[in-house]
């Protein structure tokens, strides 16, 4: 029996019932246009799924044109599963981050989990072999108890399903905040390895040719999942559990194999996830891509349940499975490489020349409408914008924190939980299986080697919320900046982006100018730096109950090549004696730093500002003294400024230092000034670095004694244990998890 | 030498361990579906770590009564190195081949980090390459990693001196800090760190190599004559 209740077409219209699968009168004017009829009820299903935002980004598409996607390393911009970049000797990265933020907030271990289950998918449906993940988290304060609750189960989540999958979490960030306490923030992030002749496409090509569906079986779960990631969370939104779906990591670990294989068959067409929007999306996107039609007989769809309906079926968010196009004829030779892991793979419909869509069930046919009308002509709203009354009062104010004791000011920053070390975090995740990370969780970026060549790649994600929150244009510049002196640090030169836009409704006048600002400045840095956009996600509507919209988010996963296996650098200062320099100087900006929020429990003034041209030389010189070998470590300053930074540092080895400051106290120890780096060298290197880096400044030596000491004009401003610092940085997360809340 | 890593569905160490053995080790290594294995072409066998089966059941529980198993009971019967890595470990405790059973770690947690070890024996085909005693540095990966065995078991492991590896700070709970086993014959040694990972200075750890060359040397000893 089907638990959702099917309307007449009738029914439909009167009714309304459109509604309530998020049609709008407008969009259902629309597609009885198309249709010349009324909608059915399986295909108002279809089109309410795929004009949701969340696969047709109709709110989102006039702003991310404005991305640059080109460069001279891409392969695959956006389009496709997921985006391909040249890394040299015929190879390539493709990488992809996406988010599942609704199904998080109510059901938060298979939210992740099934958040790392879809992007996989993404790019092993690309043919590559997934090398690494990471993730990108927001939560709300530690303090209360369903964000601890969010917390621990997202981080379990995510590591039940990438541990038993195989590929190790490598990296990523978490930033805690007030503003995520209804609506947290998961965006999970995969890298893969390719030759340039593997990578595959979504298409359905070649009339007769048949489509088949392989992997699990398709159940109830995750019905309109991809609506649901399109409104707002509500009181009501606990009642939508099922629409998250339910994740099984040994059967995509199985699916991994079983495709790597089938991607090598040349009897296979073309290849893609059933991701958001199940069957629906995947069939009609590959039709349309081809320019082809597509006709399915749902009975021979795989159920896990009796008695499903067109309707359930393909609007089924079912996990691990994928769709594929076959030469007609060959289907048993394919069927065979899955039957080897264990997995079904049955065809279920084939190829037609109508640009049509067409299913049948039961001898009857449920659905008949134009391929492109779901996958390529949804309609496209230029929302209306408007700058919130914040901003100009924000750009007004001038921020100057009061800060009695700089050594406290470092002990409390360094247990705020944005800074706190997130070991709790990365420990649970596999972090090494496949034997290539080089660098672990915790450094700017993890970088893994390549076997077979001296090269690597490093990762990271990053995006600070708060800075756009104060303003959009130039918080999007220094996520892009940010992500980039990660890589850099790493000894990696910045090869392209996926960006994960996470905001509230985008009918609300005051997030569309935030999106706006936040692309803007993103497509700046981007364009400066060097790095095209080759793929992302737009999630939007993330509203808590009682309209609290989330600060705005976009985060940026990027990935850089380290041409050589010897310029890989960590932040850690390595011997006691080692020289410290800074690269950049700091000025007084306190608007959206981790002290502001420290001391004043809110955020406001005006964001650190940023120039870019200052940030590519800075990091083109940085990147050119690894390569030259005179750079022992380097550390991107960043939250918490020069102080929180040095400190991390120096944590691994647990050595002391002797720093000598100028200027203002406060500024130079906290300050959040952007373009900077924190580097060690060997005493050898002291006159190779300042040629090379004329704007390093000389701070002092990393020292044996194990005591974090820093003076200026002669008297000592902090002198504190390493070893404490680094128990009250250790001690934080695990800490506030455990405590009653 | 020529090993055979055995792969399960859902084994996912086990190109890591091909690694170790091919390109580090330099020995001959195939990887070996678990359905089309031939066990006599092989001179030592190698169950990796991962999730056969997805755990489901009990983690190893469904590989042990799997289609290969009567031939590795064979190879171990015939004195034959076999060495069995986290989930491998899991599976050779599960065929009953290793005394004892797994428990979720003791926090009830995945742990994934390197751990300091002693090497309690030397006297083994695994473990002739270090010294007795030695402190040494391995990986964990597990979330059921908390070895358990009543209180006679192990006074036989350790009358026996079965117990090769035990743990310097005990990250799961397990009984006497045991970290890794042999049997009683000695050919069969399952562990919970993962020596596969840590055989490459780039990585940052080399430590674990010693048991493949301690192997190794073990079957020169005794295959290749010296003139």
């Amino acid at each position: 029996m089907s638990l959702i209740t099917e309307w007449t077409p009738e029914i439909i219209e009167t009714e309304q019932v459109y509604k309530e699968v998020g049609v709008t009168d407008g969009e259902f004017a629309y597609i009885k246009r198309v249709l010349g009829r009324a909608p059915n009820y399986t295909e108002l299903g279809l089109f309410s799924v795929m004009w949701s935002e969340h696969c047709s980004y109709k709110h989102s598409k006039t702003l991310l044109k404005q991305f640059p996607t080109d460069g001279k390393h891409v392969l695959q911009g956006p389009g496709e599963g997921a985006g391909v970049v040249d890394i040299g000797d015929g190879q390539a990265v493709v990488f992809k981050i996406e988010s599942h933020n609704h199904p998080s907030a109510v059901e938060p271990y298979q939210g992740a989990a099934t958040g790392v289950g879809g992007i996989l998918r993404d790019v092993f449906s690309m043919g590559a072999k997934p090398i690494a993940l990471l993730n990108s988290l927001r939560f709300g304060s530690l303090e209360r108890s369903r964000v601890k609750y969010l917390f621990r189960e997202v981080v379990h989540g995510i590591s039940g399903y990438g541990n038993c999958v195989g590929v190790p979490t490598v990296g990523g960030e978490v930033q805690f905040d007030d503003a995520y306490n209804g609506n947290p923030l998961v965006n999970a992030m995969c890298v893969g390895l390719i030759n340039h002749e593997d990578v595959q496409q979504g298409v359905a090509k070649g009339t007769g040719n048949s489509v088949m569906y392989a992997g699990a079986k398709t159940g109830r779960d995750g019905i309109h999942g991809a609506t649901f990631a399109s409104e707002e969370l509500s009181e009501d939104s606990e009642s939508k559990r099922p629409s998250v779906q339910v994740g099984d990591p040994f059967m995509e670990k199985l699916l991994i194999e079983a495709c790597l294989e089938v991607i090598h068959h040349e009897a296979l067409v073309g290849i893609q996830d059933m991701g958001a929007a199940g069957l629906t999306s995947s069939a009609s996107e590959m039709a349309s891509k081809a320019g082809t039609g597509l006709r399915m007989n749902l009975d021979f769809v795989p159920q896990r349940e009796m008695g499903m309906t067109p309707y359930e079926m393909m609007l089924s968010e079912s996990q691990e499975r994928m769709l594929l196009v076959v030469e007609r004829g060959r289907e048993e030779e394919i069927a065979k490489v899955f039957e080897k892991y264990g997995l079904e793979a049955v065809t279920v419909g084939e190829v037609t020349e109508d640009k049509r869509f067409v299913l049948e069930h039961k001898g009857v046919t449920v659905a008949d409408v134009p391929v492109d009308s779901l996958a390529e002509d949804a309609p496209v709203y230029q929302p209306e914008a408007r700058e919130p009354g914040y901003y100009e009062e924000f750009r007004k104010t001038d921020y100057v924190p009061e800060v009695r004791n700089p050594r406290n000011v470092l002990r409390a920053l360094l247990k705020q939980p944005t800074i706190a070390s997130k070991e709790w975090v990365y420990d649970q995740y596999d972090t090494m299986v496949q034997t290539n990370t080089v660098v672990k969780p915790g450094s700017d970026a993890a970088v893994l080697r390549v076997k077979g060549t001296d090269k690597a790649v490093a990762m990271t994600t990053d995006g600070n919320s708060r800075y756009i929150y104060l303003d959009p244009e130039t918080g999007g510049k220094i996520a892009v900046a940010e992500a980039a002196r990660n890589i850099i640090a790493s000894g990696g030169e910045p090869l392209a982006i996926t960006d994960g836009l996470n905001f509230g409704s985008p009918e609300n006048p005051e997030v569309y100018w935030q999106m706006q600002g936040a692309v803007r400045g993103m497509s700046g840095a981007c364009s400066v730096l060097g790095t095209p956009v080759i793929s992302g996600n737009v999630s939007l509507y993330n509203e808590a109950a009682g309209g609290q919209a989330i600060y705005p988010t976009p985060v940026v996963g990027m990935v850089g090549l380290v041409k050589e296996a010897s310029h890989i650098t960590t932040s850690d200062v390595k011997n006691a004696e080692d020289l410290l320099y800074v690269v950049g100087g700091a000025e007084r900006e306190f608007g959206g730093s981790e002290l502001q929020g420290m001391l004043e429990g809110k955020h406001f003034g005006r964001a650190p500002h940023i120039n870019l041209e200052t940030e590519q030389r800075r990091q083109q010189q940085v990147l050119e003294a690894i390569r030259k070998g005179a750079v022992s470590s380097a550390h991107d300053i960043s939250e918490g400024g020069l102080a929180v930074a040095l400190a991390e540092s120096l944590f691994a080895e647990e050595l002391g230092c002797e720093v000598e400051i100028e200027g203002e106290t406060v500024t130079e120890l906290f300050a959040e000034t952007q373009s900077r780096f924190l580097i060690s060298i060997r005493r050898e290197k002291q006159t190779e670095i300042e040629e090379l880096i004329p704007e390093a400044r000389f701070l002092g030596k990393a020292a044996a004694h194990g005591r974090f000491h820093v003076i200026k004009n002669g008297a000592t401003i902090i002198d504190e244990p390493i070893q404490t610092l680094k128990a009250d940085w250790k001690g934080a997360i695990p800490c506030l998890v455990k405590s009653e809340g | 030498m020529k090993f055979a890593v055995i792969v399960f569905p859902g084994s996912n160490c086990d190109e890591d361990m091909y690694h170790a053995v091919s390109e580090v080790l330099q020995e001959e290594a195939e990887m070996v579906w678990f359905e089309e294995a031939d066990l006599d072409k092989y001179d030592g066998v190698l169950l990796p770590g991962g999730f056969s089966y997805g755990d489901y059941l009990r983690s190893g529980a469904v590989a042990s009564v799997s289609k290969v198993i009567a031939q590795v009971r064979e190879f171990i019967a015939a004195g034959k190195p076999v060495l069995g890595v986290c989930n491998g470990f899991q599976v050779l405790l599960e065929m009953g081949e290793l005394p004892g059973a797994m428990l979720k770690n003791r926090d009830l947690k995945f742990i994934c980090r390197e751990e300091s070890l002693t090497v309690e024996q030397t006297d083994t085909m695994f473990t002739s390459r270090y010294e007795e005693g030695e402190t040494i540095s391995l990986p964990v990966a597990h979330g059921e990693g908390n070895y358990y065995c009543d209180e006679a078991v192990l006074e036989k492991l350790r009358e026996n001196r079965q117990i090769a590896f035990t743990y310097k700070n005990n990250p799961n709970g397990s009984t006497g800090n045991i970290a890794g086993i042999t049997n009683e014959a000695g050919n069969v040694l399952g562990m919970m760190p993962h020596p596969e990972r840590a055989v490459e200075e780039l990585l940052g750890n080399d430590d674990g190599l010693r048991i493949f060359e301690s192997i190794l040397t073990h079957w020169r000893d005794v295959h290749v004559v010296n003139n």
